[in-house]
């Protein structure tokens, strides 16, 4: 039997945010479920980037590359004909995660600032390549026609099936989040981010631990590309603008980094919030930045840690 | 290759070289001396292109639109390090970086609202407009060589400001070691404030000479704070010899990567410089400390 170990109040906030996900589509417009698809699938986003950010101690900048390459993965998949899922979201989560060997080879040889700005400067590389890319779009972007296919076992075309299934993938990757980083894998990563040079004389190859732990990030971050793909059905290089890794990052720091389910919690209302402040006013980004200061100088631990009063890293 | 065509993009290579460097030398300070990372510098850039094209629009002249906008640049510098950056000093970089992402997020949306989403054309000041021969049958944008030569002036001036001057020599040991000045009674915060104000002035320049180049724009501070960052990544952040190096480097590289190679490719050429050197020398090429 699996055993989760969650404090009881977690398990609390899980299930409220869990029933009311479960009844959005059952009592709201196509807009809701829609603008709920969309805050899910950055919930998965968010929460890959806690695994390496909160857990491993590795500040990537450049995340919403995998992002991006799962989105345009399953769209050109989808202009050559391939449509099915079967095929098109295994191979975007494959291509990310090939791109992530290559970069995290490279990019964890660094630490400290130098991580950061080569994780931005590698995802803007990618950004200008689809971006000067002109078979599949450019800088325009491409459109994909229709959803994935699933050999006729469903149709997420219907926007309530795509809403269930995005929320199945989330409570999917969320499970196998917690039970990874409380396994043994798990506890070597938070170790090597408390302490690099300890855990590397007890013997464990810290470098090989987080190469895997970037890759696995990148894997979920590219199968969250893959569904945004078929939420917009409309694929451009902002996907990867660093913007989009700047705002994936907030998402993790406002809900409280180190706890998977902050960061979806901070998908939540940072999109909320976006949704919510712009029906007022068009320039409600001079609004955030002065908040999002404030949250970074005097709420560390985020939504997350306001709600449970949990630690970092719990 | 033409050979007169390799001399005139290395020209253009190097303008852009010079612009990095502007960028670089600035962020590299602040970096090296208060361990900060802005990212927020690109901003700086954008407030003093927007500063001098509003400037030169109301009075016509190029000259007074730089003699103003550079210390309101200086100043404005200043007042964001008193009012926010002061507090992250002593925090990582994870903090550093979302404050002064959230610092971009606030001007470009401050720009919008002063002056609106589309985007301000300068005009080239008529003395500086024309074209000049510099070989025979070779004729070369004047404001262009005007940049060089403002930039490598500039690049010279901070040598010389580090390297002689008692302000330099602060700033060289709070780089080396923070603590031990302000125990030896400097005054740490202004010199703080004033090596941020040094970098808000490099970066107002930058902006104001990118202006008639390229459009005055929101955003515009983020296309070449990226390229900044790989400069000083491959430079060896803190060292500002290191910076002058690496952007003179890039500038070239990108340059001759946009003549010679498709677009898909060239557009990647710098990064794959950067990899390349990391792979070699992960601190970068004149890494500042140890």
């Amino acid at each position: 039997m699996v055993k989760l170990r969650l404090p009881r109040l977690r398990q609390v906030i899980l299930l409220i945010v869990l029933a009311s996900l479960i009844l959005v589509p059952l009592f709201s417009d196509l807009f809701y479920t829609r603008l709920f698809t969309r805050i899910m699938i950055y919930g998965i986003v968010a929460l890959s980037l806690d695994i390496i950010l909160g857990y491993g101690g590795m500040v990537s900048f450049g995340h919403a590359a995998f992002f991006g390459l799962g989105a345009y993965t399953v769209g050109i998949l989808a202009q050559h004909g391939v449509e099915s899922a079967f095929l098109a979201w295994p191979a975007a989560i494959l291509v990310s995660m090939l791109l992530a060997t290559v970069i995290g080879a490279i990019s964890l040889r660094t630490s400290g600032v130098y991580f950061i700005m080569i994780t931005l400067a590698f995802a803007q590389m990618l950004y200008y390549f689809f971006f000067s890319l002109e078979d599949y779009g450019g800088s325009d972007g491409m459109p994909m026609i229709s959803r994935n296919t699933f050999a006729g076992l469903m149709d997420i075309n219907q926007h309530t099936t795509f809403y269930y299934l995005v929320l199945a993938i989330l409570l999917l990757v969320l499970f196998v989040s917690l039970r990874l980083v409380q396994s043994r894998f798990g506890m070597v990563i938070q170790g090597v981010r408390e302490n690099e040079r300890r855990m590397r004389s007890l013997g464990f190859a810290t470098f090989r631990y987080k190469l895997v732990c970037f890759i696995i990030s990148a894997a979920i971050a590219g199968l969250a590309g893959a569904l945004i793909a078929n939420q917009t059905l409309y694929i451009s290089p902002s996907f990867m603008h660093w913007t989009r890794s700047g705002d994936i990052l907030v998402m993790v720091i406002l809900g409280g980094m180190g706890s998977l389910f902050g960061p979806v919690l901070g998908a939540l209302s940072l999109l909320l919030a976006e949704e919510v402040l712009s029906t007022y006013t068009e320039h409600w980004m001079i609004l955030l930045g002065p908040l999002l200061i404030l949250v970074v100088l005097f709420a560390r631990r985020g939504i997350y840690g306001l709600l449970t009063g949990a630690k970092n890293g719990g | 290759m033409d050979p007169l065509l390799i001399f005139i993009q290395s020209l253009n290579g190097l303008q852009l070289g010079v612009m990095l460097f502007l960028m670089a030398a600035g962020l590299t300070l602040v970096f090296g001396v208060m361990n900060l990372i802005n990212l927020a510098h690109g901003s700086l850039y954008m407030m003093g292109a927007y500063l001098a094209a509003t400037i030169q629009q109301h009075t016509g002249s190029f000259l007074l639109a730089v003699l103003l906008a550079i210390p309101l640049t200086t100043m404005l510098g200043m007042l964001v390090e008193v009012v926010a950056l002061r507090k992250l000093y002593r925090r990582d970089h994870l903090d550093q970086v979302l404050a002064t992402f959230a610092l971009i997020l606030f001007f470009n949306e401050l720009v919008r609202i002063i002056w609106g989403p589309q985007a301000y054309f300068m005009a080239v000041p008529g003395l500086l407009s024309g074209y000049i021969t510099i070989l025979p049958g070779v004729t070369y944008p004047v404001f262009r060589l005007v940049i060089i030569g403002v930039g490598l002036a500039v690049a010279l001036l901070l040598y010389f400001i580090i390297a002689r001057t008692r302000l330099g020599m602060l700033i060289r040991a709070g780089a080396t070691n923070r603590e031990m000045v302000g125990a030896l009674g400097v005054n740490i915060k202004l010199l703080y404030t004033i090596v941020f104000g040094l970098g808000a002035a490099l970066a107002g320049l930058a902006g104001m000479m990118a202006g008639p180049i390229l459009s005055v724009e929101v955003g515009m501070g983020e296309s070449i704070i990226i390229l900044t960052f790989v400069v000083i990544v491959i430079g060896g952040i803190g060292s500002i010899r290191g910076a002058l190096i690496a952007s003179m480097l890039v500038g070239v590289a990108d340059t001759f990567g946009r003549v010679l190679l498709p677009p898909a490719l060239a557009s990647m050429v710098i990064y794959i410089l950067m990899a390349t050197v990391l792979y070699w020398r992960p601190q970068g090429l004149f890494p500042a400390h140890g």
